[in-house]
């Protein structure tokens, strides 16, 4: 057997960015990834901030004076948008991670429809309801009083 | 050996995360849309609001269980990022470990939290809070 | 189907990389005269017998069928007997080994490790009754039903491209990776196998398909529809039920007896004499 155990060649995180010969779900994958880790650092501040209110008006009021202006309005919409697309990408990754809107097993015939057809209209309507959502938060975050 | 269940319990969290969260992004950001649970005029955040919040036994347990849903979703999820990384071993034991004493801080110190503000709530006058 | 340009010459541009000479991989070119219905094998083969005699690549059947030639061929994880020059589109062909996978030299990679995955997921029939398998006494029974379940997965011809375009493999060498996950549940659906509570003792861990996120390029490359994504999911589907202890396990397929007092048809002459040994006679 061979000695020489070759040259590394792994993609590493590149590969988890694409390359724009990908497909679309490919960039689901990574958004998803990164509204998640956004989530998550947002989360264990908001644990913080929020557990003020357990001392009082006074100290409520405080905690929220450190987390008002336009930086942080802005910064909480795009809480939201994370959120929105997190939430409901994350339905169509339940679904498909249990087996369901994937299909049936099928003889391969070329041109092959692959499970990733079979799901695109999901991800379609996911992408659609979190646009909806990512709308009506930006009425109510900035236009509606 | 034990990722089968700790996947499986990943996915319900996210689920439940998915109710309680989606309910509180209802409550504070589309407030102006749909106001629920909103029974003082004014901003979601003023202590009006807040403190009505805090008097409720559903919300009191319901901010527990989404604490505890979001940090065990939150926090297995990036182990699984950061584990994809391929770290050693015994970096992995180390990083488990702290995922797991960390997730446990944080939810025994958001609970308490959570158990205090009500207590606190309930001995506030009704409505003569300042607003 | 739009008439795509045909072009007169094509533009190789190959990674090579000679592991005894220059230690770092580089790029060369090649240009070659377009001919008829050329595939980027027939073009490296060109390139070797005219301008580099030692360009290195796995080949074999040259028609789709035996998974040798698997590169990373202008961005994406093809074979390299399947991919025509006119689908690409340019006439500029970067050829480079798979990724995810050691270069062993020029376009050739270092399969191995998806191999030891493969393995150890058990990729063959696990069943109690030995004496059946070894000493037959008829056919396991199988539904057409039952065949569909897996029948898609056994198409897979082990090329490796789907592992190059997994994103989890690309940063996780300890991921089994959907070629052997695939394989793995081809067995589980195969209702001839009892192997399912074996595999789960890999499939349970880190061995298992825990750290698939649906990114769904293993199904979009692979050249014969195997559609390793799904066979995945439903993978995971299995694992989540076992948990919940909501799996219904059906005992592996009987081995059916031969129908006694069939009447041979007329003219239909008697089979052969066994020449096996104590094998049981027909």
């Amino acid at each position: 057997m061979l000695d020489y155990k070759g040259r590394p060649n792994r993609l590493g995180i590149a590969g988890w960015l694409g390359g724009g010969r990908w497909g679309a779900e490919r960039y689901l994958y990574t958004l998803h990834r990164l509204t998640g880790l956004g989530l998550l650092a947002y989360f264990l501040l908001h644990i913080f901030v929020t557990a003020a209110r357990q001392f009082g008006q006074e100290a409520w009021q405080q905690s929220m004076a450190r987390v008002t202006g336009p930086v942080f309005t802005l910064g909480e919409y795009l809480v939201f948008v994370a959120f929105a697309f997190h939430a409901i990408n994350g339905i169509r990754l339940v679904l498909i991670e249990l087996g369901f809107s994937v299909g049936r097993p099928i003889e391969p015939v070329y041109p092959y429809r692959t499970s990733v057809d079979v799901q695109r209209p999901l991800a379609v309507v996911v992408m659609l309801v979190a646009a909806v959502l990512v709308v009506l938060g930006g009425l109510d975050f900035f236009v509606l009083k | 050996m034990r990722d089968q269940r700790w996947w499986t319990w990943h996915i319900a969290a996210g689920a439940i995360i998915l109710v309680f969260l989606g309910l509180h992004m209802v409550i504070m950001h589309l407030d102006v849309i749909f106001r629920v649970f909103n029974p003082h005029p004014g901003h979601p955040i003023e202590w009006a609001n807040v403190v009505e919040r805090a008097k409720s036994g559903f919300f009191m347990v319901t901010y527990i269980v989404l604490l505890g849903a979001a940090l065990f979703h939150g926090l297995y999820g990036l182990r699984t990022i950061l584990f994809e990384l391929n770290p050693g071993a015994g970096l992995k034991k180390t990083l488990s470990l702290l995922f797991v004493v960390g997730g446990l801080a944080l939810f025994v110190f958001g609970a308490w939290a959570a158990w205090a503000s009500f207590q606190f709530a309930i001995t506030q006058p009704a409505a003569a809070a300042a607003l | 189907m739009a008439a795509t340009t045909i072009p007169t010459e094509v533009i190789f541009r190959i990674r090579r990389f000679e592991p005894l000479g220059n230690a770092e991989p580089h790029w060369e070119e090649y240009r070659l005269p377009y001919t008829a219905g050329m595939t980027v094998l027939d073009g490296l083969r060109r390139i070797k017998e005219t301008a580099s005699p030692a360009l290195a690549w796995r080949s074999s059947c040259r028609m789709g069928v035996c998974g040798s030639c698997g590169m990373f061929i202008n961005g994406r994880p093809r074979l390299a007997c399947n991919t025509q020059i006119t689908e690409l589109n340019t006439n500029l062909v970067l050829v480079a080994p798979l990724p995810n996978f050691n270069t062993v030299r020029d376009l050739v990679p270092d399969l191995m490790p998806m191999f030891d995955a493969h393995i150890a997921l058990h990729p063959h029939l696990l069943r109690d009754d030995v004496a059946e398998q070894y000493q037959p006494t008829g056919e396991f029974f199988q539904s057409s039903h039952e065949v569909e379940q897996y029948l898609q997965f056994s198409y897979c011809i082990k090329c490796g491209c789907c592992m190059a375009a997994c994103p989890t493999y690309a940063t996780d060498p300890t991921y089994s990776g959907p070629m052997p996950l695939g394989q793995g549940h081809r067995y589980n659906a195969d209702t001839r196998d009892g192997g399912f509570k074996t595999r789960k003792q890999q499939l349970a861990g880190e061995r298992g398909p825990w750290r698939c996120h649906y990114a769904g390029e293993c199904s979009r490359v692979c050249p014969k529809g195997v559609d390793p994504a799904k066979a995945i999911q439903l993978m995971k589907r299995e694992l989540v039920l076992d948990y919940l202890h909501l799996l219904k396990h059906g005992c592996p397929a009987k081995a059916m007896g031969k129908p006694t007092g069939a009447k041979r048809r007329d003219g239909i002459p008697d089979a052969p004499a066994r020449t096996i040994a104590g094998a049981p006679s027909l």
